[in-house]
């Protein structure tokens, strides 16, 4: 086959690697400003001082006021207290619940736990881009609709809502409206204003910051509860003491993105292009999976007739490439990815996808590399399968 | 053992360099499964021939599979388990041998090595049908067992199987 070459990662879609600028920034806090939050003294003080300059850059990345941002530990926890933390506080209100079919596991089973709760729950389908329909959103508004959940970016297949259009029927309906911006965050612009968006999440590890950080933009005046109870930090609404360290890089991460936002993406996009037509051209019986251009800038996903997307991904590891797959022979649960079924893919479509995410360290010399060796695997699993065509 | 992933290093093995894949022409009996929950497909054919002392022994064993590495690696391992084996040797192939012979596998994945064991079942059930032989007990109650799972498989893949054929035809 090929000869060896430097790993080659295409799973940014999954985690990134922290920038070094990022690590920099973060360093100080581990060891000389190592302070609680909560202290008074100098050192508890610097600590407050680095968490609330961090708010800030964070919140200017969005057009968001420092006070309407609420770090966490993660976007499953953020989404878990946007979903949660509404409808609590809204019960009163209602107790209905509109999301997506392709939302990410943490909003899907935390509706389905309200569910359980006694709240009902509305699950919009897609199109086969994996789009929702604005007025769809209208449609199923009830009078006792407290929220609306809708993903702004796909994780896998990387669709872009119309999240603008869903946020202005939202406002005038008066109903709260959140998305789960993790994967958009930091790539494309986001104005939570404009956007007319109550809530927000997003998470430091897939833009380069550290894990372990994480926020929800809380739009001034929102009725929401705590789910975690304690000290009473972040304005009550997350008891916990506050990873600085983590916080910081976070807030260094969303500083990079912004100054490097359109030229990366711009960079990004013709990677991504030159990926998706040389591998819809070089490989028979490829398809795509999501829309040609409304999608992430570093997002592409392939579904390949007749073999396996885990087979596959073991095969490209073994070539030093990183990539994943919605198979259900890699889920925990040997179900096919919810979001491929849901743009209309078979089972046995969805076995045999591909997801390659790009990223800040992302060159065209890997994408060549890749383009070569993909046809390569594809052709060998596609020998050992029972399944052929000319 | 060493692994690499989930794998163990002989899984690796198995999978990087599949063993007795492709097709057999004019296989004496072949097995096809498939399970309906993950969707993978195994399908193995057998050559048999007899020795001196007029045992039926397995001649030459093929695999092909769409499916995940230990899907991929089971079905090459029991190609090579199988090889040489008299019928009755063979029959006593099970899930247990086949994982041991891999070295392991993870808890997830050991329904592929039951569809590889079932696979080899099937083409010697299918053998001995063809062949007006006796079929012992077990081996029947296995096939009606596979059978209605081959069903669901079957109408699942219905398209690619049309494809499939259209161009073996030719």
């Amino acid at each position: 086959m090929v000869k060896k070459t430097k790993k080659i990662y295409l799973d940014y879609a999954a985690t990134t690697p922290v920038d070094p600028q990022v690590v920099k920034a973060m360093s100080p806090y581990f060891t000389e400003k190592f302070g609680n939050t909560m202290s008074l003294h100098n050192f508890g003080q610097e600590a407050k001082q680095a968490l609330e300059e961090s708010r800030e850059k964070v919140a200017s990345l969005i057009g968001a006021k420092p006070n309407e941002i609420i770090f966490t530990s993660s976007a499953t926890e953020s989404n878990n207290l946007a979903l949660k933390g509404i409808t609590f506080a809204n019960r009163k209100k209602g107790k209905h619940i509109i999301i997506s079919s392709i939302e990410h596991p943490c909003i899907m089973e935390s509706a389905k736990w309200l569910e359980v709760q006694g709240f009902e729950i509305t699950r919009l389908p897609v199109n086969k881009y994996g789009f929702i329909n604005p007025d769809d959103v209208r449609k199923a508004i009830r009078k006792d609709t407290i929220l609306v959940s809708i993903i702004h970016a796909s994780n896998e297949i990387g669709t872009i809502q119309p999240i603008k259009e869903i946020g202005k029927i939202c406002k005038e309906k008066r109903v709260y409206f959140h998305t789960d911006a993790v994967q958009s965050f930091g790539k494309i612009p986001i104005d939570v204003n404009k956007m007319n968006i109550d809530l927000l999440s997003a998470s430091s590890h897939k833009m380069y910051g550290p894990k372990g950080a994480a926020c929800l933009f809380i739009r001034e005046g929102t009725r929401i509860e705590p789910i975690l109870h304690g000290g009473g930090q972040e304005s009550g609404l997350r008891s916990s003491t506050v990873n600085v360290p983590a916080i910081v890089g976070f807030a260094e991460a969303c500083k990079i993105c912004k100054r490097e936002m359109k030229k990366e993406a711009q960079r990004q996009i013709k990677l991504r292009d030159k990926l998706i037509k040389g591998v819809l051209r070089g490989i028979k019986r490829a398809y795509l999976n999501g829309h040609p251009q409304k999608r992430l800038p570093n997002n592409t996903n392939f579904w390949f007739e007749f073999i396996e997307g885990e087979s596959m991904v073991i095969q490209l590891d073994l070539l030093r490439v990183a990539a994943s797959t919605g198979s259900a022979c890699s889920s925990l649960k040997l179900e096919p990815s919810h979001i491929l079924l849901a743009i209309g893919l078979k089972p046995e479509q969805a076995h045999g996808s591909l997801r390659l995410s790009l990223g800040r360290w992302t060159t065209e010399k890997e994408i060549n590399y890749v383009l070569k060796i993909l046809p390569e695997v594809i052709k060998k699993l596609r020998k050992i399968s029972p399944f052929k065509a000319k | 053992m060493e692994k690499i992933g989930p794998y163990t290093k002989k899984v690796m093995k198995y999978f990087k360099n599949p063993r007795n894949f492709g097709r057999i022409k004019n296989p004496d009996g072949v097995g096809k499964v498939g399970n309906p929950i993950c969707g993978d497909i195994m399908w193995l054919y057998i050559k048999m021939r007899k020795d001196k002392k007029g045992r039926e022994i397995i001649k030459d064993i093929k695999f092909e599979t769409f499916g995940c590495v230990a899907a991929i690696a089971t079905s090459s391992v029991i190609t090579d388990l199988a090889k040489g084996k008299t019928l009755k040797e063979a029959i006593k192939i099970d899930r247990r041998k086949i994982v041991k012979s891999l070295g392991g596998l993870p808890p997830i994945k050991i329904h592929c090595s039951v569809l590889a064991a079932g696979a080899l079942s099937e083409a010697i059930y299918d053998y001995l049908s063809k062949k007006k032989k006796e079929i012992p007990k077990e081996l029947q109650e296995k096939h009606r067992g596979l059978e209605r799972e081959k069903k669901e498989i079957e109408k699942k893949y219905k398209e690619w199987i049309k494809i499939e054929e259209k161009m073996h035809k030719k």
